[in-house]
């Protein structure tokens, strides 16, 4: 077992900087999951780590040892690819075992292996078929068997769920999670899929152009988002924004938005964040609510969305339990809304603590 | 009959009514023509006048069989298809393997390699034979010049070498043919299966073994199966060097000769039937070694 890390990491092609200075620290067992907009370089930081690529400048440590020069092959990692990657002539039991072949270990003992990992992954009935003649979850497993049997201390997952269908996807996952539980190596994912980013990292790594937004639990990340990118990328829907002016120490943003909060002075205050979930109707005005004009409800069945549009091209989500309300397209609703659930951020997209003045001024008095 | 029956019926008839003008061409190209030579194969005409004749039986067929000349070509032909399909092969993935790599100028090289492969057979074969000459050649004098042989060597006189030159010169024209099927096979293989195996650790020998050759093995069979087909009815080549010289002469060399040369329509015909045979039972015991017949997926 190890841990990964990184040390000032950096990746450029040609003109192009994928990865900008990234610092990281991984622990032993941990299970990390790095998420990003497409192009936002978490591939390119796993193929980093796995040595497949060459870093421009930094350094990459696994166990505490400084592989940066040493060849993939000899780092102790596993990879699984988001096509499988697969050998396509090769049949289910020699895809796993191909890499044993040179190892210098007898036939039984590659068979008993590629058993054990066969048995563990529920394929010892394909063993013989070739990958064209398995279904997409199989072959993911398949994928999955051939990184185990090299019982690597550190096992690389890219996009490996990506190619599945959204049934197979909840299943895999589970099976990922499970496998994690048991082997206990140190796992790194990427996905651009927040869902399974929060449902199986131990730590989230949100990544943006090159650079680590922030690193933390999911919780935390979904609790306390550093930025307004991080507070926008994980959740599902998204959280809602809009744009506000503070003056006089008071914001006001559309549908007639007002919130005073305890800031100090001198900070700015360009936009507000409110995630569905947090947000109710209403078809009376209330002390905390934003008018707007209902557009459209989901019945999900367990839960609703609705959509609204608090001002132009703004149209915001609320989500809740059980049946939708019966509101009429076209009709003014009431948005509440609390404090305690309400985000501001910064000129530059960072997010800022805040209390309602008034609060603040009771604790002070 | 259901409907379904005569769904599939009335898509029957499509089908032929599409695939009709191309068996009506066929006929005429390829059938007709095989069956007049196979038809004046069994008849004494000869050519300055084929309409009159009289059939004479297998006699044709007997007196080309029984005819040194013929083994002769046909030992040539097989030669020359052996060696120089071998050798294309062997280069042209060599050559493939190298291109299939990403440098600096790729394209341009690739663009390149084409050229002997562009050039007709005729004007290659004729700036191999002065280059090769014994007197003049630039060959010859790059050897003597190198202190490598002493006097010049009748590459295209010598009866013992010109065999050898004809591959030489084929290999040249027709290796880039082969490697640029041989790059498209390649090309065809993910790369991610290379990365799979580096990470896992497969030494470079076994990747090439072992993933590179099996996935590339249906191109280099298809090409190799082009390659022989058109080797085995090889003509231009030999007779520009040295037109009807037992040493190089081919088969399809050997039917002209009877055909034009002795203006015997009749042995002519049947030689050329015979080179039909032969190539026709090489084709199919190809195909059926590489399984083209069969679905791959």
């Amino acid at each position: 077992m190890a841990s990964v890390t990184l040390k000032n990491v950096s990746k450029s092609f040609g003109v192009y900087d994928i990865i900008r200075n990234v610092d990281l620290e991984i622990g032993d067992g941990e299970f990390v999951v790095f998420v990003g907009p497409s192009g936002c370089g978490k591939s390119t930081l796993l193929r980093l780590i796995a040595g497949l690529v060459p870093v421009s400048d930094g350094a990459v440590l696994i166990g505490g040892d400084e592989v940066t020069d040493v060849p993939a092959s000899k780092r102790g990692i596993s990879f699984v690819f988001q096509s499988y990657a697969l050998y396509p002539h090769m049949n289910v039991s020699r895809n796993i075992s191909f890499a044993l072949e040179t190892a210098r270990i007898g036939k039984a003992e590659i068979m008993r292996r590629v058993e054990a990992v066969a048995g563990m992954l529920k394929i010892g009935h394909l063993l013989e078929r070739k990958p064209r003649q398995l279904s997409g979850g199989q072959r993911q497993r398949v994928a999955i068997g051939r990184a185990l049997v090299a019982d690597p201390e550190v096992f690389l997952f890219d996009e490996p769920l990506s190619n599945l269908d959204a049934d197979l996807r909840t299943e895999m996952r589970f099976e990922i999670a499970k496998l994690h539980a048991e082997v206990k190596a140190t796992m790194i994912y990427v996905t651009h899929d927040q869902t399974e980013a929060m449902t199986l990292a131990d730590r989230i790594v949100v990544l943006n152009h090159g650079k680590v937004e922030q690193v933390g639990t999911p919780r935390e990340l979904y609790d306390r988002p550093a930025t307004r990118f991080v507070a926008g990328f994980l959740g599902s829907p998204k959280m809602n924004f809009a744009p506000t002016l503070l003056t006089d120490g008071r914001l006001a943003g559309p549908g007639g938005f007002s919130y005073t909060p305890g800031l100090a002075t001198g900070t700015t205050v360009s936009e507000i964040g409110l995630r569905p979930e947090a947000l109710t109707l209403s078809a009376q005005p209330g002390s905390d609510t934003i008018e707007s004009t209902f557009e459209r409800a989901e019945d999900l069945g367990h839960e609703f969305l609705c959509y609204v549009r608090i001002g132009e091209g703004l149209i915001w989500t609320v989500r809740g339990s059980g049946a939708p309300p019966a509101f009429l397209p076209g009709q003014t609703v009431h948005v509440g809304w609390r404090a305690g659930n309400l985000y501001l951020f910064d000129r530059d997209g960072q997010r800022l603590d805040h209390r309602p003045a008034d609060r603040v001024a009771e604790e002070v008095a | 009959m259901t409907p379904t029956d005569r769904a599939r019926r009335a898509e029957t008839r499509v089908a032929w009514l599409f695939v009709a003008p191309l068996v009506v061409i066929l006929l005429a190209v390829a059938i007709w023509p095989l069956g007049r030579t196979v038809f004046f194969a069994f008849t004494d005409a000869y050519l300055d006048n084929p309409s009159s004749y009289e059939f004479v039986g297998f006699a044709n067929f007997v007196t080309v069989w029984e005819d040194a000349t013929f083994w002769r070509a046909v030992r040539n032909t097989l030669v020359f298809t052996v060696v120089s399909v071998g050798i294309e092969t062997m280069l042209g993935l060599a050559i493939a393997l190298l291109l299939h790599r990403a440098f600096f100028g790729r394209g341009l090289v690739r663009a390149a390699i084409l050229i002997p492969w562009a050039m007709p057979m005729v004007v290659s074969t004729r700036i191999w034979d002065w280059m090769l000459n014994d007197q003049f050649g630039l060959i010859n004098k790059v050897l003597v010049e190198l202190g490598i042989i002493a006097k010049g060597i009748a590459w295209t006189a010598d009866p013992s070498l010109l065999l050898g030159v004809v591959i030489f010169i084929d290999v040249w024209v027709t290796t880039p043919f082969m490697v640029l099927l041989i790059l498209a096979g390649l090309q065809l293989i993910p790369e991610e299966l290379y990365e799979a195996a580096e990470v896992s650790g497969v030494p470079h020998w076994k990747r090439f073994w072992s993933i590179t050759l099996p996935l590339v093995a249906p191109a280099i069979g298809v090409a190799m199966l082009f390659r022989t087909l058109d080797a085995l009815r090889m003509f231009d080549l030999s007779y520009v060097l040295a037109a009807n010289n037992a040493n190089t002469m081919t088969m399809s060399i050997y039917a002209r000769d009877q055909l034009i040369g002795f203006q015997d329509l009749g042995v002519g015909s049947a030689a050329s039937t015979w080179v039909f045979l032969i190539i026709g039972l090489i084709a199919i015991v190809i195909v059926g070694l590489l399984r083209l017949d069969r679905p791959h997926h």
